[in-house]
């Protein structure tokens, strides 16, 4: 390409990749601007939730609101977690969604398997179908799951209620994050050990998905969170404290007479603590495996 | 290991022919669980919901076929109507809002700069929550109570003293909106980068040799190489916002409501006679979400042209 071979003065390297190497700029000081901005607007409401949840009662209603809490205490978090129907539901919440996530991972990984290496008719139609889920509003799913489940097959208010219905959101993450990555995967390896008398089972399991473990735990991830988020299946297939994830539970919640807000922050902490620390700890591998799709078409 | 690569690939060759020519059936069975799950799970609920909404009372072991009858009462249903706008309103609103501001902090972050990674991730928090709790959340922002942000409004006379976002209809549907555009932009940013810095930078240097503009060259190079995805992209969104349910069932009650949440009150929170009455607006709401499918590919196919 002659153009690298001319000296182009950084100046003119603008849109798409900008390499600010040194020197001050206004584009760059607005730049970095809007950037601080957009951080306060994502976080501003994750810390105004905290902020509410170490308030004390009377500090609650003041008004104006202060931005700073004046007290510090914990008794809203102690006041939830001593709420057994809370504590209850946050353990209903993780159950159904390590359930969920492994079955989806096993059969999703198979599915993937035989999509990225085999070959097979109706190789399109298959994937066509898992991404077909996408099209479906879950509302149109729950008539006839509370129908099914509270008749033909009465699992209506356990874990298999919800397991189920999820697993039809999790798979399709999880085929298509794995399709991708075993794509990328040389095949060497995993022939070699066919060569040497693997099945093909084996060979996956000892091989392929060992080598691709990012790919496999960040679909892990996308589905333990698709599952968590999950609402409208716990409201509609469960009724009480047995099986409602915490989604339902904190819904659940409302006093009788005052709105228990201070309860209320310091629940909805606890319900995403354990996620955010999740995607800051692991937003690179989260958004390389989001993005594995999008891009790869 | 020169030796063993010159070797191999003559051997590799037919066995990888045997391999392929003898997993005749193997994948077949490797896809089934997942095609199964899908079918079942999925595809039935949805043609037993047609079905279901031909009838006067599917909860009951007797009942029977009545037509067209729920859809009739349906769109006699004034709260129906509205909640049809709403939804339709919400959608193309949140859906816009999210693909503009997602590809302006798309544009924004990309590019080299210190703590990309930790900004990143900090956009990605509001993704990580689930829906119900973002509501909540902005709900303690919006309450009389505890809301910063009513704080806020009443301060900049956009509301009058001792009021609320979430008392009017036209109230709630913005704060829905802000909720959902707050949630979603992330989301939509992240897949927009992905896109942009697949872009090779050769062609902006080109285009600057040649003396277009920034401007220019946003328009001319960046747009259409994103547009495949984004348009992916765009579907997706339109269809989960189709469906909204969280944010309505938290902010808005039986006050205002989308299609989802106005089916789930007729199917969970009335009489028996009502549940096929919700079941045929969860039907007209996914047939709304076929239609805009089949919209959308032939729009995708006549600029692919």
């Amino acid at each position: 390409m002659a153009v690298k071979e001319q000296a182009i003065p950084k100046a003119q390297v603008k849109v798409g990749v900008a390499e600010s190497r040194g020197g001050f700029s206004w584009g760059k000081a607005i730049r970095y601007l809007g950037v601080v901005l957009v951080v306060l607007i994502a976080i501003g409401p994750l810390y105004w939730t905290f902020a509410t949840s170490v308030k004390s009662g009377v500090e609650l209603n003041a008004s104006p609101p202060t931005l700073i809490p004046h007290t510090f205490s914990l008794e809203n978090y102690i006041s939830d977690l001593s709420v057994s129907i809370f504590t209850r539901d946050l353990l209903n919440s993780t159950i159904i969604a390590v359930c969920t996530t492994i079955i989806s991972l096993v059969v999703g990984i198979l599915c993937a398997y035989a999509i990225a290496r085999m070959k097979f008719r109706g190789k399109s139609a298959v994937l066509a179908i898992t991404l077909s889920v996408q099209m479906i509003p879950p509302i149109a799913m729950v008539g006839p799951l509370f129908v099914f489940f509270t008749s033909t097959l009465p699992v209506y208010n356990t874990y298999v209620a919800l397991i189920i219905p999820d697993i039809v959101f999790t798979l399709p993450i999880t085929v298509w994050f794995m399709t991708s990555f075993f794509r990328d995967l040389p095949p060497d390896l995993e022939e070699a050990a066919r060569v040497d008398g693997a099945s093909r089972m084996r060979a996956l399991w000892e091989i392929i998905v060992p080598l691709t473990a990012p790919g496999v735990f960040a679909a892990a991830i996308l589905s333990f969170i698709a599952v968590w988020n999950d609402f409208i299946f716990g409201l509609t297939l469960t009724a009480d404290q047995t099986a409602q994830p915490v989604t339902v539970g904190v819904t659940r919640f409302a006093g009788e007479h005052t709105i228990p807000w201070g309860e209320i922050a310091a629940a909805a902490v606890i319900v995403t603590i354990p996620l955010v620390i999740v995607v800051l700890f692991l937003q690179k591998r989260i958004v390389s495996g989001l993005t594995a799709g999008a891009v790869k078409g | 290991m020169a030796t063993q690569a010159a070797e191999v690939p003559a051997r590799r060759q037919t066995l990888r022919d045997r391999l392929d020519l003898g997993s005749g059936i193997a994948p077949y069975i490797l896809v089934l669980p997942t095609v199964v799950v899908i079918l079942a799970v999925a595809a039935y609920p949805i043609l037993n919901s047609i079905w279901l909404s031909f009838l006067d009372n599917p909860l009951s072991p007797s009942a029977s076929f009545t037509g067209l009858t729920n859809y009739i009462t349906l769109f006699h249903s004034n709260t129906f109507i509205a909640s049809i706008g709403t939804t339709f309103v919400f959608t193309i609103i949140s859906v816009a809002l999210e693909t503009v501001l997602g590809l302006g902090v798309a544009l924004l972050i990309n590019g080299m700069f210190p703590g990309r990674g930790l900004v990143r991730a900090a956009i990605l928090v509001p993704w990580a929550f689930p829906t119900i709790i973002s509501a909540e959340i902005w709900l303690l922002m919006y309450n009389d109570r505890t809301g910063i942000i009513s704080y806020f409004m009443q301060q900049m006379h956009i509301i009058p003293p001792g009021a609320t976002l979430l008392e009017t209809s036209s109230g709630i549907v913005a704060a829905s909106i802000i909720t959902d555009v707050w949630k979603t932009t992330p989301f939509m940013a992240l897949l927009i980068l992905a896109g942009l810095q697949v872009i090779p930078s050769e062609l902006y240097e080109a285009a600057s040799v040649d003396g277009s503009s920034k401007f220019q060259q946003f328009w001319t190079i960046t747009l259409p190489m994103i547009t495949g995805p984004l348009i992916i992209a765009l579907l997706f969104r339109t269809l989960a916002a189709l469906g909204v349910f969280d944010l309505f069932y938290v902010l808005a009650g039986n006050q205002v409501q989308s299609m989802a949440s106005y089916s789930y009150e007729y199917m969970f929170t009335r009489t028996t006679f009502d549940f096929a009455t919700g079941v045929a607006a969860a039907v007209v709401l996914f047939a709304t979400g076929v239609i805009i499918s089949i919209i959308f590919a032939i729009v995708m196919r006549v600029t692919r042209s």
